[in-house]
């Protein structure tokens, strides 16, 4: 299923988010799959995806300039793919 | 980029390795902590789960428990079962000869657990060489014995050496058949395999092998372990970096703090568990652990074009073979280091020493001494 940025997501229950000086570790107990979160943006989007309508609205609400949002998207699609986020 | 920041460093190991006990009942040629005897020190039950409650606070995700045979610690599904709890997940790496029937539905039953058993060739032949007599036979019943309390797909282990190394596809054929995952690691000249790493390394034309082998099965786990491979070409799968002090680290059973599981040696020890600021001061602030994670000098190898793509090799071949640190791995794919590990005499690498080995026993006879006393 593709990334619905106009539909409300969520972090995983099962991931756990590890700060660290580039954003942090996300470390999913399901399928043990470690990924990278590269910016302190993107950790601040994913773990506030659950306070929003909509990928959009947070993303609004970060206040991620209109030029980034196309690579915060592509990067959202990524962590769908690897479980990290999903649909609510 | 995310590796420059990885070599600067983490606010915890993304890989730690925690050897349990010096304990084991096999002594495989290639020990990379020389294990056999327990050593009385070891961490107590209660100083283990200390251990583990720092673990969970620093948000270390997983752990690697090794040995020794970890199974033999009295206390192993205790702590197994503690840390588990405490959302720090547990791969174990086993010889197998103690996973019996009923602890593979115990294990089984278990969340957030991977088991990794150790095997050193696809037959008893090649194997039983390195590992000791029956120890083929012991791997694969524990292989049996998971399979049959589907257990899932577990992890078969296996040090890649110039006798093994022929046998990739036949490795491959035996994880398929339990449906377990491939993981090749490479041999390190630490512990008992100082000793034989020069007659078990692999040469150079079954580097290259072994190197497009990996290209074309890329969902082979190697614990990053071949990156100076990376110089052939392409880069392997990984980081391909040397995580030493910077996302890896490894605590040993009596407690002691090392950079890598890979250089039990005085110089590669940050501290011990037991001082005060415990395990999150070393990580965080040992002197060690702080200059690993500066600049390394590129040594010897800067004027080489390929020293993006290896970063030098691994610090810990380098060490024991009796090598400097800032120049290339004794197993340098262009032969660089040929002619300093030629000068490098007898005796005078660091000796890892006796470590927890047994004590050589000879058998005068194979005969009962009872019966020529009576006779």
């Amino acid at each position: 299923m593709a990334l619905d940025p106009t539909q409300p997501y969520e972090l995983h229950s099962q991931v756990a988010l590890r700060p660290e000086p580039f954003g942090a570790l996300a470390y999913h107990y399901g399928n043990r799959r470690l990924t990278f979160l590269k910016s302190v943006e993107m950790v601040d989007l994913v773990s506030q995806l659950d306070r929003h309508p909509s990928i959009n609205a947070a993303i609004e609400s970060i206040g991620i300039p209109v030029e980034r949002r196309d690579a915060y998207l592509r990067s959202l699609v990524a962590l769908e793919a690897s479980e990290v986020i999903h649909a609510r | 980029m995310l590796v420059d920041q990885l070599k600067t460093g983490l606010d915890a190991p993304i890989c730690l390795t925690w050897e349990l006990t010096y304990a084991c009942n096999l002594a495989c040629v290639h020990c990379l902590s020389s294990s056999g005897r327990r050593d009385p020190n070891e961490l107590s039950t209660a100083e283990a789960k200390a251990v583990i409650d720092e673990l969970q606070a620093m948000q270390v995700f997983y752990i690697n428990i090794g040995g020794g045979e970890p199974m033999v610690r009295p206390d192993f599904f205790e702590l197994l079962e503690y840390a588990i709890a405490h959302q720090v997940g547990v791969k174990f790496s086993t010889n197998g000869t103690k996973l019996d029937a009923g602890k593979a539905v115990r294990l089984a039953a278990m969340d957030y657990l991977d088991v990794q058993i150790s095997l050193d060739g696809a037959t008893a032949e090649i194997n039983d060489k390195v590992r000791g007599v029956g120890s083929y036979a012991a791997s694969i019943a524990a292989m049996e014995n998971l399979a049959a309390a589907n257990f899932g797909p577990f992890k078969i282990s296996v040090v890649i050496t110039r006798e093994n190394v022929t046998q990739l596809d036949a490795f491959q054929a035996i994880a398929d058949t339990y449906g377990a995952e491939l993981r090749l690691t490479r041999l390190r000249p630490s512990g008992r395999g100082a000793d034989t790493w020069h007659e078990l390394h692999p040469t150079n034309d079954q580097q290259r092998m072994l190197y497009n082998w990996l290209l074309d099965h890329p969902q082979t786990l190697t614990g990053d372990s071949f990156f100076h491979l990376s110089a052939f070409g392409e880069a392997l799968p990984g980081l391909n970096l040397c995580g030493a002090g910077r996302v890896v680290c490894l605590i040993d059973p009596v407690g002691d703090v090392y950079a890598c599981p890979f250089v039990l040696h005085d110089e590669f020890k940050a501290g011990s568990v037991r001082d005060s600021g415990g395990f999150t001061h070393i990580w965080r602030g040992s002197d060690l652990f702080t200059s690993l994670r500066e600049p390394q000098s590129p040594g010897a190898c800067g004027s080489c074009g390929s020293y993006d793509a290896c970063q030098g090799g691994c610090m810990a071949a380098k060490f024991f073979t009796g090598l400097p640190l800032d120049g290339p791995d004794p197993e340098c794919v262009f032969g660089n280091a040929d002619e300093a590990l030629a000068l490098v005499g007898t005796g005078s690498a660091p000796s890892p020493g006796p470590g927890h080995s047994k004590p050589v026993s000879v058998k005068l006879s194979s005969r009962p001494t009872s019966l020529a006393l009576h006779r």
